[in-house]
């Protein structure tokens, strides 16, 4: 049942670092941050790493495993090969702090930027009323458990380190579209800011968030693409915006 | 100035991917296939001949728009006359290819494999992209992409024609209705496929329900919409075969133009 | 080292639902607030709880209402509760609900458009609020960004968001500050590059969460090492009822990877059966008399009840979770149980694999990636595991503040008396907004009345001294292995099933690792580095730990979470004590003291004949106090 695993951890801090060969006993089931673990009780005490929940539900331990960014407690072992050697990197789109752990503060700074759900005034609680399908597209994006590996993959700012500034990345882009999409939010100038402050128009949909994304959010067709298609509504059709002048249409549909 | 993922403060690591599968795979294949499309389609255009062959007309040239057409392919008549660029006569086929060609070079699924495949950018996830700069869709020309809804519109015309190309398929070489060969299903499939596409399409999905706000107000709609939706997720599947399917059926045409016999009737 | 230094009106630990909702509080009162959490913002704990949040809106139900959640509260609490914060809680878990919905929280509906309200064990009507099975997580995301919508209202108004609150993510607490008596702050270092950092402020309220990684199976996460209650004991507050722990019936025994992970109580809710390694649906055999009338006792009627409510008894798997959790556990010990100690959960028999996904998302998804187990098609092998500490600090009820300590405030999972005995599943989402609101508005009350209380540079000294002290040392105990004898020790002799020579044997020896604890030494530097982490929160977890089993030992009766096997049966006198621990700086002592009796009007809520079965008969004939 028991196994030995090599593997190639990367430690180091901002400044230097290097990938480290380690051997390790594994067991049938267990997944990378077991094996993460058992590490550092047994060779490297002060081995750092992220994690909370270990049950894929916090989006703590995000990281890369052979150069793919995934969640560490959603990685069985046993999706490797018997002498495969794993390697495991931070995130390498966020500057490291140590070891396996990366200072996200980017993602907190863009959410700041994104202006909340207001209801429509005079509401009171326990008055709103929605049905069920108009709730359930931006249910979908509010799966988010914040791993951040969608931002760590997208290559807008993964190789433009530039971009930074004016790009607020897909877990955001989802997050506007659930504004957007929120059958009561008062606020409607969401898909101009959308593209003018936030960055949509930076993404060319090469779905990398997608299929990184551990929730299965459907990012790139649900979130992305909408607000893409709800920008050119406003932006860039001149029959709606045009028709936009005549009548409110916001407020019909 | 070292940028991307060797920036400043990242960690310190050589290789621009650490992936070990065989990721290039997928751009190959599809740098491949556009390119081999894109060369069949080019020598086609330029060939301007054997693209009818009574009643089949291949989807390169129709409509054929142009004086030059052979006789009985111009199905909407010839309002351009002869086009004269460099002293030499255009092929009809650029005339029209050009909205096709514009149709997929916005679509959302072909901007993600041109981008990976050919732009590189990225060459796949997670793997360091070459360029020192990228704006994506934010400037000219890229910024055209957000016009995909017309390429869209003009689609449906160009769905509708070929569909009467594949209904006059039913036709005999001599012009009498009731009869069905390969051809007939060939440009049948083929107008199958190019529905499926646009039926698919993101700016589709948008148009019949995705833009409103309370699907609840409006049923029927969101029925639809849940339809769209279900195909948009085949969206990739439609773009492919019907790409392929196209230039088949125009193969098919050049070759049953050479060879009559070879559209076999069934009927 | 320069020490970061900062000066709030409140400061909050923990960043769950109860911290988050208190600091909202407090800084809508016009009070500047820090809240300091061990992980990164958004990711407490609290993003686990998957069933739902109960509040009896009666949106599914309209017979239900603040009564009868009060009852089923109590009951489900074997009427140890404080029958003050229950009825707090079932008057208000309302209004904190539909609160969130207004800050941006997109509840399930009901084809009216409310929000819709599904079953859970205890609860008489369709009560719990849920997203699908993550209804924690929508909690704390709407928390957080209802945190956001304030910072963003600061810097419109300021020019600077973090000025009147902000947060410190990745800090722990190591100790709350008195001077003249009352509270002045909280001291504690950043895990991130292992400096100290000081908070002076005159009202601190602990929010800190649960104790379960104690144990050695917990569907806890790593910050549930009980800081909180260690953190209140040796600032002089007391604990109570630390012997009530909720072991849930359904954690993932096997794969190993997924040991003690929560399968919620709505895969039993939407249908989810039990059976032993016979093939035996066993739950028939546990229902007890308390409950005989309300549960059915045959599987006929126990499936009609899943189409028709009013006409049928609920079936038995949906009993409170201690009854479920020993049936479990007697089924196992009585060689009946699977390969890997546990029993058979199966929802596929009853649900179609579209229903199965649609209801239960997160838990087809959790079983599917984590184990390779399609719960669609096959049996999940579940058995207990630890989940949620009734016992916490003593509060005063109305303002969360905690007795014995001025200017301290504990809510949520941390603070003891709203469950009783045993919690009722969905009942802590909202007990963490009730009182999380209403510690906030304690602590601006007594800011208001006091004002501020600086910490005098002798009291900082003495708590920065601590955090040196297991750099100095060498070649000194591993803080892992420590860890792990008594994670050993408790699963095995504090267990779901105590007597009381285990316990004693447990008392002395966790003593004996407390010696060996102080002696800790740690590798590395400071700069994140989870040795150094582990450390002070094994300090905290023994404390609770002896706090636990010296109040079990003393408890000689089975009640909820305490099961005794040499007091099986449930005492009426003992219903009227609860335990109270306190520390003398060495130890932890435990008092006796009187539970407040029921108010008369709260009395004549229940049937007479039921209060029987709990109560005295002197106290039957009170017909409850004054
Ligand atoms: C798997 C699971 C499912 C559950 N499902 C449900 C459910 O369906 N319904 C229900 O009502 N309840 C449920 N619960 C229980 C409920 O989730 C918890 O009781 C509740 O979330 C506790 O919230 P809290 O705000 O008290 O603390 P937590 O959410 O635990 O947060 C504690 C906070 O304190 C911080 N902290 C701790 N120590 C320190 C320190 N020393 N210094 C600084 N910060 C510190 C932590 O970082 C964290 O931010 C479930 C629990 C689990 C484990
Ligand atoms: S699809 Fe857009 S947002 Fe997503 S990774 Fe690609 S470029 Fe980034
Ligand atoms: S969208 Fe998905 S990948 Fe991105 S942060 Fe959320 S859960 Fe993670
Ligand atoms: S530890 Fe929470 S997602 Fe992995
Ligand atoms: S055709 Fe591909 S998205 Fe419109």
């Amino acid at each position: 049942m028991a196994r030995t695993l090599k593997l190639r951890i990367w430690r180091g801090d901002d400044k230097t670092g290097a990938l480290q060969d380690v051997t390790v006993e594994a067991n049938h089931g267990e997944v990378v941050l077991d094996i993460i673990h058992r590490v550092q009780a047994t060779q490297m005490g002060d081995l750092a790493v992220r994690w909370n929940c270990k049950a894929g539900k916090c989006g703590s331990c995000s990281m890369e495993i052979n150069g793919k960014p995934r969640l560490a407690c959603m990685t069985q072992i046993s999706a490797y090969g018997e002498e495969e050697t794993i390697t495991i990197t931070p995130l390498r789109a966020f500057p490291v702090i140590k070891d396996l752990v990366t200072d996200v503060s980017y993602n907190y700074k863009k959410a700041m930027e994104i202006p909340a759900m207001e209801m429509p005034a005079g509401m009171k609680p326990g008055e709103p009323r929605m049905q069920q399908v108009d709730v359930e597209r931006s249910q979908e994006f509010r799966k988010c458990i914040e791993c951040f590996l969608c931002q760590n993959t997208c290559h807008v700012i993964r190789d433009h380190e530039e971009n930074k500034k004016s790009f607020a990345g897909p877990r955001f882009f989802i997050r506007i579209a659930e504004l957007d999409m929120h059958p009561l939010d008062i606020l409607r100038n969401r898909k101009k800011t959308a593209q003018e402050e936030h960055g949509l128009g930076f993404c060319n949909i090469t779905k990398c968030c997608t299929e990184v994304c551990p929730e299965h959010i459907k990012i790139t067709d649900n979130a992305i693409i909408p607000m893409k298609e709800r920008v050119a509504d406003e932006k860039y059709d001149p029959v709606r915006w045009l028709g936009s002048k005549i009548r409110r249409r916001e407020e019909v549909l | 100035m070292a940028t991307g993922v060797f920036s400043e403060g990242r960690a310190k690591i050589s290789e621009r991917t650490l992936r070990t599968d065989k990721w290039w795979i997928q751009p190959l294949i599809t740098v491949a296939v556009l390119f081999s499309f894109i060369v069949y389609a080019t020598w086609r255009a330029l060939e301007n001949a054997h693209y009818y062959a009574e009643p089949l007309i291949s989807p390169f040239y129709s409509p054929c728009l142009s004086t030059t057409c052979v006789s009985g392919s111009s199905l909407l008549g010839t309002p351009f006359g002869h086009i004269i660029v460099f002293g030499m006569v255009l092929s009809p086929a650029f005339i029209i290819l050009i909205f096709p060609l514009g149709f997929r070079m916005t679509c959302y699924y072909y901007r993600k494999a041109y981008f990976r495949s050919f732009w590189m950018s990225p060459p796949a996830c997670a793997v360091a992209e070459p360029h020192a700069k990228y704006t994506g869709e934010t400037k000219a020309p890229l910024i055209v992409n957000n016009g995909h809804r017309y390429f869209f519109y003009i689609g449906l015309v160009f769905n509708t024609l070929l569909t009467i190309d594949a209904i006059l398929a039913f036709k005999n070489p001599q012009g009498q209705w009731g009869h069905m060969s390969l051809g007939t299903v060939v440009l049948l499939l083929n107008a199958t496929f190019l529905w499926g596409y646009s039926a698919s399409c993101h700016s589709c999905r948008h148009a019949i329900g995705g833009r409103l706000r309370h699907f609840s107000k409006h049923p029927f709609r969101y029925k639809a919409w849940t339809v769209v939706s279900r195909l948009n997720q085949k969206h990739q599947n439609f773009a492919w075969v019907s790409l392929i399917w196209v230039a088949f059926s125009d193969f098919f045409v050049r070759m049953v133009s050479l060879h009559p016999t070879w559209n076999k009737y069934f009927f | 080292m320069t020490l970061e230094k900062y000066k709030y009106d409140v400061v909050v630990i923990g960043a769950g639902g109860a911290g988050l909702r208190a600091a909202v509080e407090a800084r809508d009162a016009g009070l500047s607030v820090a809240i300091v959490c061990k992980s990164l913002f958004g990711k407490a704990h609290t993003v686990m709880a998957e069933g739902g949040a109960a509040a009896s809106m009666g949106n599914v139900n309209d017979n239900d209402n603040w009564m009868v959640h009060f009852r089923d509260t109590m009951r489900g609490g074997k009427f140890l509760n404080h029958y003050r914060m229950a009825e707090l809680h079932a008057k208000e878990a309302p209004d904190r609900i539909w609160e969130l919905e207004m800050w941006g929280a997109l509840f399930d509906r009901t084809k009216e458009g409310k929000i819709s309200q599904r079953n859970f064990g205890g609860h008489e009507y369709p009560r719990l609020a849920h997203v699908g099975d993550r209804t924690g997580l929508e909690l704390i995301r709407t928390m957080q960004q209802r945190i956001v919508a304030l910072q963003q209202k600061d810097q419109r108004e300021t020019g600077d968001a973090e000025k009147n609150l902000k947060v410190f993510a990745e800090v722990t607490i190591t100790e709350i500050l008195k001077e003249n008596g009352k509270v002045a702050g909280a001291y504690g270092y950043r895990r991130e590059s292992g400096e100290e950092i000081l908070f002076e402020a005159p009202a601190v309220v602990i929010a800190t969460g649960g104790v379960g990684k104690t144990f050695k199976i917990t569907s806890n996460s790593w910050e549930g090492t009980g800081d909180g209650h260690a953190l209140a004991l040796k600032a002089g507050a007391n604990l109570v009822d630390m012997e009530f722990l909720q072991f849930h019936p359904t954690g993932m025994v096997w794969p190993l990877s997924v040991k003690g992970i929560l399968v919620t109580e709505s895969v039993r809710g939407e249908g989810g059966i039990l059976t032993n390694s016979l093939g035996e649906r066993f739950m028939f055999k546990y229902i007890p008399d308390v409950f005989k009338d309300k549960y059915a006792d045959n599987p006929e009627e126990a499936d009609r009840w899943y189409l028709d409510q009013d006409n049928n008894r609920r079936p038995p798997e949906l009993l409170p979770r201690d009854e479920v959790a020993r049936a479990i556990n007697s089924e196992v010990k009585a060689g009946r149980g699977t390969e890997h100690g546990g029993v058979f959960l199966d929802v596929s028999k009853r649900l179609s694999a579209e229903v199965i996904k649609k209801r239960l998302p997160s838990m087809w998804h959790q079983f599917y990636e984590l184990a390779g187990v399609d719960i669609t098609k096959e049996a999940m092998e579940v058995g207990p595991t630890c989940h949620y500490v009734m016992g916490g600090v003593e509060v005063e009820p109305d303002t969360a503040a905690a007795v014995g300590v001025d200017g301290l405030f504990a809510a949520g999972e941390v603070a003891g008396g709203m469950h009783g005995s045993n919690r009722l599943g969905g009942n802590s989402l909202t007990d963490l907004l009730v009182f999380g609101r209403r510690a906030g508005m304690g602590a601006v009350e007594y800011v208001k009345s006091h004002g501020a209380n600086p910490a005098s540079d002798a009291t900082i000294q003495k708590a920065s001294a601590k955090i040196e002290a297991p750099f100095a040392r060498t070649g000194g105990e591993n803080a892992y292995s420590l860890h792990q004898e008594l994670q050993e020790i408790t699963h095995n002799l504090v267990g779901i099933i105590r007597t009381g020579a285990e316990l004693k044997e447990a008392i002395e020896k966790i003593a004996d690792i407390r010696k060996r604890s102080a002696n800790i030494s740690v590798t590395g530097d400071r700069k994140f580095n989870p040795g150094f982490h582990l450390a002070f929160d094994l300090d905290n977890m023994l404390l609770v730990a002896e706090s636990t089993a010296k109040s079990a030992i003393l408890r000689e009766e089975s009640r909820g979470g305490h099961t005794r096997d040499d007091f099986p049966g449930m005492n009426s006198t003992w219903r009227q004590v609860n335990h109270i621990s306190s520390f003398d700086g060495e130890k932890v002592n435990i008092k006796a003291q009187e539970l407040p009796a029921l108010p008369k009007e709260l009395f004549d809520l229940f049937d007479v004949h039921e209060l029987e079965k709990y109560m005295t008969s002197e106290e039957i004939a009170k017909g409850g106090s004054k």
